[in-house]
């Protein structure tokens, strides 16, 4: 159907040269680091790092760690999507709300949201909801902005359309607004989910007792490299793990949708 | 068959429509000037103009979805407010809720009218047969043809059993093929249940094949109704072969003759802009 697919080589083999991009990079990691041109001591080596990884899992300390920093994800996921769509609406649909409040929006969304972690802490101590709040800020304002989009991109024809048929103002949210407002949702999903989880580590980082972010602190400061890249695998395998997720979830909810369609804004 | 006392099913008095600038400087855009004109209960009647003439402006007032500046609508004698309950409308542009199938945009209507989902869904079913849409239903519309997707907005207007329909140039974006065929298919579905139909078009062709009475719009700004011609050609109509009669002929070049000049205006207006 698509012409510029057709040159492509068939799913198998593009799967193989991925494989292939990986394997590559722990190669040359590994001979630059056996060679010794890179040091290993500050750049670990591929087989410490995975053995460390292996250990971790094995033993099963990480398992601790990893349940903290997605509890943290998740919550900050949930919390900042649910705000994110209820505002979203609610400026949509009050403009004079939106008009008021788009400066002091503008304004928060530009503030770098690291260093509200010290605050939250502060407020809110060293457990996970200092670390859920840093991730809800980040969120929020994804989700928030999408929605506001969402709403307000809703073509005023297919509009007029379903209150000729005869909708209700509830009809046009639950059959129009909602919909339309949800295709801009889910294509901020991937990036929501990615903030989420950098709230979650930076925070930790920044002061915890537990989570990947305090164990790549913890390691960083005895300068255990190994350490270090162990916690940054782990954290991308999960990442991405995690984004699989919201791709088929995407795929279900969202069917309707031209393949080729707008990606929403990140 | 018209009887004196039947209200109309549809009245426009004195319509003028105003808008303020884009730019939002004081001078105001006039689409339409003091338009009058009534469409009987079972009427097909056509509105042909220039483009940027307001042909639209007036159907949105007949559809309540714009209040206009001076004048009012009536539909059956009670003046329109808000969305006129017995009008369905049939947009030029996509209309269609691209989130729904076929099916559910068809039962759309229904359920807005507190019909359960699965019992509008089954009295959408045989609507779908009747524009030949029959085993698409679970299509979404990027997945249907410009064609198709027009039979599930027709469709989706009709199921509701509006009194009159509004049809806002349907069949522009078509090829002139489906066009024909759209069109064959609309008069049938209006043979059966003889509903009042206000078709806007720029295509005097299509107007005169289609209406029992064309009307003719000058051209922009403040547009007003120059003239009018009733369409003594016999039903059913075939629109491709009707094109062919001395009669179709006669009557296209006497609405031509007026209808050229404003045309030419209109191009002028285009042109100056």
């Amino acid at each position: 159907m698509r012409s510029h697919a057709k040159r492509l080589p068939s799913r198998p083999v593009i799967l193989l040269l991925q494989l292939g991009v990986l394997i590559a990079f722990f190669l040359i990691w590994h001979v630059l680091t056996d060679t010794k041109i890179l040091s290993p001591f500050f750049f670990g080596t591929p087989g410490a790092v995975l053995a460390r990884t292996w250990a971790d899992f094995a033993s099963g300390v990480i398992w601790y760690h990893l349940g903290i920093t997605l509890l943290e994800t998740a919550l900050a996921f949930v919390i900042g999507t649910v705000a994110g769509i209820a505002f979203g609406f609610w400026f949509a649909r009050a403009p004079l709300v939106s008009i008021v409040f788009d400066p002091y929006i503008k304004a928060v969304n530009a503030l770098p949201r690291v260093v509200l972690a010290p605050i939250f802490a502060l407020w809110l101590g060293l457990g996970i909801w200092s670390k859920v709040a840093l991730g809800v800020t980040l969120v929020f304002f994804i989700v928030f902005f999408n929605v506001y989009q969402g709403v307000k991109e809703v073509s005023p024809v297919v509009l007029a359309n379903a209150r000729m048929l005869g909708a209700s103002s509830r009809d046009l949210f639950r059959h129009v607004y909602l919909p339309s407002a949800l295709s801009w949702v889910f294509s901020s999903l991937h990036t929501a989910v990615g903030f989420a989880m950098v709230g979650a580590v930076v925070g930790e980082y920044l002061g915890s007792a537990a989570g990947l972010g305090y164990r790549i602190h913890q390691a960083e400061g005895v300068f255990d490299t190994v350490g270090v890249f162990s916690g940054m695998l782990v954290l991308t395998i999960f990442v991405v793990l995690i984004d699989t997720g919201v791709t088929m979830i995407e795929k279900r909810l969202l069917h309707w949708r031209p393949q080729d369609n707008h990606g929403g804004q990140h | 068959m018209a009887e004196a006392a039947a209200a109309p099913a549809l009245q426009l008095e004195g319509v003028t429509c105003t808008f303020p600038s884009p730019d939002g400087r004081g001078r105001s855009y006039t689409a339409v000037q003091g338009a009058s004109f009534t469409v009987a209960d079972g009427e097909f009647v056509s509105i042909v103009g220039p483009t940027g003439s307001g042909k639209s402006t007036m159907l949105n007032v007949a559809a309540g979805l714009l209040k206009p500046s001076e004048g009012r609508a009536l539909t059956f004698g009670q003046p329109v407010t808000g969305i006129n309950p017995k009008a369905g409308y049939m947009f030029q542009a996509e209309a269609l809720m691209p989130w729904k199938s076929a099916l559910d945009n068809v039962a759309a209507g229904l359920e807005f009218r507190g019909v359960s989902k699965a019992e509008a869904r089954e009295r959408a079913r045989p609507w779908l047969s009747r524009v030949g849409l029959e085993g698409f239903g679970d299509r979404f519309p990027h997945q249907l043809s410009g064609g198709m997707r027009k039979r599930v907005a027709l469709a989706q207007t009709l199921i509701v059993d509006p009194k009159i329909i509004l049809m806002d140039e349907p069949f522009s974006a078509l090829d002139v093929q489906t066009r024909q065929m759209m069109e064959n298919e609309l008069l049938d579905l209006w043979a059966a249940d003889r509903k009042s139909v206000v078709f806007i078009t720029h295509d005097l062709e299509e107007a005169i094949a289609m209406s029992d009475r064309v009307l003719v719009l000058s051209a922009g700004p403040g547009a007003r109704l120059i003239g009018e011609y009733r369409i003594d050609l016999d039903r059913p109509r075939d629109v491709a072969e009707i094109r062919m009669t001395p009669r179709f002929l006669a009557l296209h070049q006497e609405i031509w003759a007026q209808l050229r000049d404003e045309v030419l205006k209109g191009y002028a207006q285009t042109k100056l802009r």
